[in-house]
């Protein structure tokens, strides 16, 4: 038998859950170092970091390492996708950790594929990307969190290949903007996102719940699903949403 | 049963690692012995895991079959329970019992606990149920991760997550 290997990481203001085959360890120090440094480069927490110098006018985008342009480009295709929902500058200042966190775990599991792991789950304070079956051989079950009750869960999602990002009112006490009018968004309790990618689904996920009622209702984008919990308590859900099966173990 | 015995590891551990938590006292937090690794000075954790595991109706595989102890809190049909040592934390001493089906843990009852101030009585009014309802809800599930709103480093430890990283 395998021995998977479990690793919790302090980073980005979070934890990122790591859990793989034990073979691959040197694989997961190095994501790890990596996103030590998208945490030193991004943070908006760290005055030296290259986003705040950016964000102050001390240093000019063209300045920027490659993966800030690269991370700045894709806030901007996405504002303009979910028509100004999501934005890298809600809040007023350059801000795109709505972004970066999704797109670092998906990378972090991208090097541990790239390392030849055929099978692992990194889950980035709550932003989760599963790759290849899961150790038992059938699908990585996801729990998604009722904001209503910490220790319930509002529903779970089964895949391999695939990703599940939830925004929400947030525990750090940074509630989601709706960038239209700089207020909190309001009418929904959490919004969860399914897809290919993890940082497009973070993004999504974060739009949405921007959007509140009843505009996120009628978001749809190919290949990525929507389960949303609403004020009152109430959920919805597209179609494609891949709600597991109930265990029958 | 090693499954059990694991997560009855993992409900101790965690729940001490949550007295030490709230009452932020890092350099007197209580230290707990878990599957003979010692972590920190004083050795409480290990009887007690060792008692849950070991002693009772553990290993007599008596799933299907009555309690052979019923108690106040008693268990289901098909279940048993077993009741853990005493483990002496810094805060007062601990006992647990746990409820087995199927060579799962399926519930956790606290039998003892420190109740001699105001926060004493809130960790087992809050913090205990919580805890317990997160390591079971993580193992009743057979969940892999949990997606949710992005909990801070420090709230990390009352998450989920953390429950199922700990090997609920």
């Amino acid at each position: 038998m395998m021995v998977r290997l479990k690793r919790a990481e302090h980073v980005m203001g979070t934890v990122v859950s790591f859990d793989v085959d034990g073979t691959f360890g040197a694989a997961v120090d190095d994501a790890v170092r990596w996103l030590h440094w998208v945490d030193a480069t991004f943070s908006t927490f760290r005055a030296d970091s290259e986003v705040s110098r950016l964000g102050r006018g001390l240093i000019a985008a063209g300045q920027c390492s490659p993966a800030v342009r690269e991370v700045l480009a894709a806030c901007d295709a996405l504002s303009a996708r979910t028509g100004g929902y999501f934005s890298a500058t809600a809040g007023g200042s350059l801000d795109p950790s709505g972004y970066v966190k999704g797109w670092a775990v998906e990378r972090a599991a991208a090097m541990l594929t790239s390392a030849g792991s055929p099978s692992h789950c990194v889950n980035g304070g709550g932003d989760v990307r599963c790759t290849g079956p899961s150790p038992r051989g059938d699908g990585w079950r996801i729990g998604v969190a009722n904001p209503l009750d910490a220790a319930a869960l509002a529903v779970t999602v089964e895949g391999r290949d695939f990703a599940v990002a939830t925004s929400g009112i947030a525990q750090r006490g940074r509630h989601v903007l709706d960038p239209h009018t700089g207020q909190p968004a309001e009418g929904l309790l959490s919004v969860t996102v399914t897809g290919p990618d993890l940082a497009l689904a973070d993004a999504y996920a974060t739009a949405v719940f921007a959007m509140g009622l009843p505009r996120a209702y009628r978001w749809c984008e190919p290949g990525y699903e929507v389960f949303g919990i609403t004020a009152d308590g109430g959920t919805w859900r597209t179609p494609g949403f891949p709600v597991a099966p109930a265990p029958g173990r | 049963m090693r499954r059990v015995i694991l997560a009855v590891t993992g409900t101790i551990a965690g729940l001490v690692a949550l007295l030490g938590f709230r009452s932020h006292v890092p350099s007197s937090a209580p230290a707990v012995s878990v599957g003979g690794t010692s972590v920190g000075g004083t050795s409480v954790g290990g009887t007690s895991v060792g008692g849950a595991s070991v002693g009772g109706t553990g290993d007599s595989n008596a799933a299907g079959s009555p309690s052979a102890e019923p108690s106040a809190s008693a268990a289901p049909a098909g279940s048993h329970t077993v009741d853990g040592n005493v483990a002496s934390t810094v805060y007062g001493p601990v006992q647990v019992q746990v409820v087995v089906g199927n060579d799962k843990i399926t519930g956790v009852h606290i039998l003892e606990q420190p109740t001699n101030t105001a926060n004493d009585l809130a960790i087992g009014q809050f913090a205990f149920p919580k805890l317990i309802g997160e390591t079971l809800v993580a193992q009743s599930a057979h969940i892999d991760a949990v997606s949710g709103a992005t909990y801070t480093s420090a709230g990390y430890i009352q998450s989920l997550q953390s429950a199922i990283d700990r090997g609920a």
